[in-house]
């Protein structure tokens, strides 16, 4: 089935981010195709490689990442992110900014679209 | 065969202005209303704040939204609902809703439709996806 | 449908919310603080108590754990992220932030 995430709150600071990684980890292992992650409102800090979270804990922007290099489409909202200071530069490799369309799209396109948020 | 048009319906529980989820979410439902979708919206719990007439944002000295609510028709956007016990336990009446456009013949005003949790919960186990904020 | 809540019923309205729109048949699933709900003998567990007359009720495994709630109103089921996963597979998704 073809699933699609859409992530809402900031890192570390809320679980959102934990629980749609569990859950993205798992759909995958269950061979379940992900069309794309859609980070939105404070989510877009997510994938900012300026973090640098203490070494015993994880590293949720460098998971991110490694969720992309394995080819499933990281979006960043550009509105949501323009507003927050998140540009290109700043960002873990594998993730890409765009508009409010391919949010459009992963709810048109996939079977399921799953809301983690506050 | 066309694909059938997907339901997609935005349900609002937030209230406006204490945090930014009304007002983003209302930039997802406009462009998605560009889309191929078949567009719903349901303002429930403190998201009934949100359609609520009246709202002056310039004393805050933030951009409010209440003109776009008002264009909402002009976006195509006409699936507009108010889930009445929400509405009620606030102490909002029908009268306090903002319109959200005017009919293009009779040219009266449009007020999103209060309706009762069981046809909002029929119309959310018709949808393809639902997105909150 | 499917019913992801989050938020403490402690806290706030959102669990009975959800409760009210849930229709036979739909499945609720608590998780990160929406756990809380499950914790056997609270003030609040007569929301699930009342719901389970016409749904399912899970809670996530790994947001009990962090939590350390193991005693559960009678009836709530368990699952991971799996199990989660399985749920939506089988249901159109509303999240109840």
């Amino acid at each position: 089935m073809k699933l699609a995430v859409c992530i809402y709150e900031g890192p570390y600071n809320h679980e959102a981010a934990d629980s749609a990684y569990n859950f993205i980890q798992a759909a995958i292992q269950k061979g379940h195709e992900i069309k794309g992650i859609f980070f939105y409102h404070d989510g877009v800090y997510n994938v900012t490689k300026l973090m640098e979270p203490p070494q015993d804990d994880r590293h949720i922007a460098n998971r991110w990442s490694a969720i992309g290099a394995s080819g499933i489409d990281i979006v960043v909202c550009i509105a949501a992110a323009k507003r927050r200071g998140i540009v290109d530069e700043v960002l873990v490799p594998n993730v890409r900014i765009s508009g409010l369309g391919q949010l459009t799209m992963m709810a048109i396109e996939a079977d399921r679209l799953v809301v983690f948020g506050d | 065969m066309a694909e059938e048009v997907k339901k997609i319906m935005f349900t609002v529980r937030k209230a406006p202005h204490g945090s930014i989820y009304v007002y983003e979410g209302l930039e997802v439902k406009l462009i998605m209303a560009a889309y191929d979708a078949d567009i719903s919206v349901v303002f429930m719990d403190d998201g009934v704040f949100a359609v609520k007439q009246g709202q002056d944002t310039k004393p805050l000295g933030i951009k409010g939204f209440e003109a776009t609510y008002g264009a909402l028709v002009d976006y195509e956007i006409t699936k507009v609902f108010v889930d009445r016990q929400s509405m009620e336990e606030r102490g909002m009446t029908e009268e306090d809703l903002l319109v959200i456009g005017e009919d293009e013949d009779t040219e009266e005003p449009i007020k999103p439709q209060v309706v009762g949790s069981d046809e909002i919960a029929a119309m959310m186990a018709e949808q393809h996806n639902i997105l909150s904020f | 449908m499917l019913h992801t809540v989050n938020k403490s019923p402690f806290q706030n309205t959102t669990l009975e919310s959800c409760i009210r729109f849930v229709r036979p048949g739909d499945v609720i699933l608590l998780l990160e603080d929406g756990v809380l709900a499950a914790q056997a003998g609270s003030a609040k567990s007569a929301l699930l108590e009342e719901a389970m007359g016409k749904c399912e009720i899970y809670a996530l495994e790994a947001d009990l754990k962090a939590r350390a709630l193991k005693e559960l109103v009678p009836g709530v089921k368990t699952t991971d992220y799996s199990g989660f996963v399985d749920l939506v597979e089988q249901h159109t998704t509303h999240s109840w932030l």
